[in-house]
């Protein structure tokens, strides 16, 4: 089917004029009818739209444009339902936008629209970005394509179990805390984050604005190297993109990972790691030894003190940031007799239970008498944990970890819990703090139920290629990321 | 301080977030927890540890001070949820 291949495996049949980008749109579309009734990756899709556009890039393919000129001419790419797209919905998991339609599109999306990208639906996601699980969306839960009485991951699920499911070619997600790299570890495919500047957030709706990124899910590492490409690159429109020329990924892939050293960090190999994760991870680290990698043990010594640093620094920022939704410009308004009560009642009634946490949390540490001892006694705590990266990065090219600490956990397991879901995301958080890149990518199964489990890599600021040059010669020497979820098909 | 005697009612008024009594109880008890976890940031020393706000530091940057187009009239109003001549409808604030 059309829709199980990968980018490059679709840019030659399309260039050879064997299939067309409407057949192939429209075998994402039958799938998505097929399947998301049970997934529910989706929040909304307007196949209409998608196959107008699919139509457009055919028409350009007949008149001779090229995958050099356009290097995603034709292919479906589905979207976070964070990131803003030109005349369609954007609600952020949240009931607070009501009938919210984006006036333009973010940087992101433009770029994927001037590369040929078929732009389509809204992704499911935990509401305003924020959670592990997509069970804080106000749209309803999405389900792990693996096994759908689990989670699919969070905040980003819709866009990982939309890849996983074969619903589209890629996906755009937004990584705040972990919300790429986690779902991609928990639905079987490739979730990368890159370096903090690297993308352009104009247009994403910020959570904590000195956190987010926006990175793509795909397949398998190629196709992430090439969207990375697309998406790349300094915005005047984002004060916070930094002017880092961007490399041609595709051909850092050259599977030579000889005599580039991989970090170990002790950290990282303790407490509540589920014994099949360790295991996989053991397995990664030795075929990383077999190709010709170096394994260096190292220590990051302020790694267990980064979930709290997290959750002070993000909330705060959240906190500030979510303050524009008053029901005053858009989105739902419950009115009151004055400002005041408006406010209260629109956010009262707008936003759900974690967000509401979240913002109070970040309000509180931000107040008066509690904000040296929170919030800048946190920010301190972030440059330790920084530092502890940059010192590492002086003996090691890339950080070789886990994703998550098991595999996908059960629908409600810990949605009445907020610290232990908070604690799920204890391997991907230090890497937005420190503002450094990382990928997760497929590295092996749990027995019984079979479940994916995710290896990450963590590298350098902007050293993306390096990053994806050792991911690949990984997956290429593993079969991990051809296996496909059986109990959906 | 203890790291419960967060005022859940008062914090949420400065928040702007309109509370039930009962989402005021669970979200301080979920909070209290949160906030005991928090504390072993008090562990370390951070004495001479300059804060980091932004992993990537840019400062000052500026863009050409020439006027560029923006948002049409009708796009930034077309989400409105009330308005009236062309402007946003907001509750009396002076009397």
């Amino acid at each position: 089917m059309l829709n199980e291949l990968t980018i490059s495996e679709l840019t030659t049949r399309l260039a050879r004029r064997e299939i067309s980008a409407r057949e192939l749109t429209q075998a994402c579309l039958d799938r998505i009818a097929r399947v998301d009734g049970t997934i529910h990756a989706f929040i909304s899709h307007n196949p209409a739209d998608a196959l107008a556009q699919a139509e457009a890039a055919d028409r350009e393919l007949a008149a001779g444009v090229t995958f050099a000129q356009k290097p995603l001419l034709g292919i479906p790419i589905a979207i976070k339902d964070v990131l803003a797209v030109k005349d369609h919905p954007l609600n952020c998991g949240s009931k607070i936008l009501g009938k919210f339609i984006s006036p333009y599109d973010a940087t992101v999306i433009e770029k994927l629209k001037a590369a040929g990208a078929v732009v389509f639906g809204r992704l499911n996601m935990d509401e305003f970005a924020m959670g592990s699980s997509t069970e804080t969306s106000a749209f309803g839960i999405t389900r792990n394509p693996w096994d759908p009485t689990r989670i699919p991951g969070g905040s980003s699920g819709g866009s990982a179990a939309a890849v996983a499911a074969d619903e589209a070619i890629a996906t755009l997600g937004t990584d705040t805390g972990g919300s790429i790299r986690q779902p991609a570890a928990l639905c079987g495919c490739v979730g990368l984050k890159p370096t903090y500047g690297r993308v352009s957030r104009y247009g994403l709706t910020a959570f904590a604005s000195s956190l987010d990124q926006v990175g793509p899910f795909t397949k398998n590492i190629e196709d992430a190297a090439r969207i990375l490409g697309v998406i790349s690159g300094h915005d005047p429109k984002d004060s916070t993109s930094v002017p880092v020329p961007v490399p041609d990924y595709v051909a850092a892939l050259d599977g030579n990972i000889r005599g580039l050293k991989l970090g170990l960090p002790k950290e990282y190999l303790i407490g509540g790691l589920d014994p099949e994760v360790k295991a996989a991870v053991d397995a990664a680290v030795k075929q990383y030894t077999a190709l010709g990698a170096e394994i260096v043990d190292i220590s990051l010594p302020h790694t267990d003190y980064a979930v709290a640093t997290y959750y002070i620094v993000a909330t705060a920022e959240a906190s500030a940031n979510l303050a524009r939704f008053d029901g005053i410009r858009y989105g739902q308004r419950v009115d009151g007799a004055d400002p005041l009560e408006l406010y209260c009642r629109t956010r009262g009634a707008g936003f759900g239970a974690e967000v509401k946490r979240r913002i109070i949390l970040g309000t509180y540490v931000l107040s008066s008498g509690y904000y040296d001892a929170y919030y800048l006694r946190a920010q301190k705590v972030r440059t330790l944990i920084r530092n502890d990266f940059l010192a590492a990065f002086k003996q090691v090219d890339a950080i070789i970890t886990p994703t998550a600490p098991t595999a996908a956990f059960k629908i409600g397991e810990k949605s009445g819990d907020p610290l232990q879901m908070y604690l799920s995301d204890i391997f991907t958080i230090s890497c937005n703090l420190a503002g450094i890149s990382g990928i997760s990518l497929p590295c092996g199964f749990t027995q019984s139920p079979k479940l994916p489990i995710g290896l990450q890599l963590l590298g350098q600021p902007f050293g993306e290629a390096t990053l994806l040059k050792l991911a690949h010669a990984y997956e290429q020497s593993t079969p991990w990321h051809r296996e496909k979820p059986g109990t959906i098909a | 301080m203890a790291a419960t005697d967060i005022d859940v009612k008062y914090v949420a008024h400065l928040a702007r977030i309109g509370l039930t009594p009962d989402e005021e109880v669970k979200m301080s008890a979920h909070l209290a927890g949160i906030l005991g976890y928090i504390e072993k940031l008090k562990e370390l020393d951070v004495t001479g540890v300059e804060p980091t706000a932004h992993a990537v530091p840019m400062v000052n940057v500026l863009r050409p001070d020439v006027v560029r187009p923006s948002l049409p009239h009708e796009a930034a109003m077309a989400n409105a949820p009330a308005q009236a001549n062309g402007l946003f409808l907001v509750p009396k604030i002076v009397e």
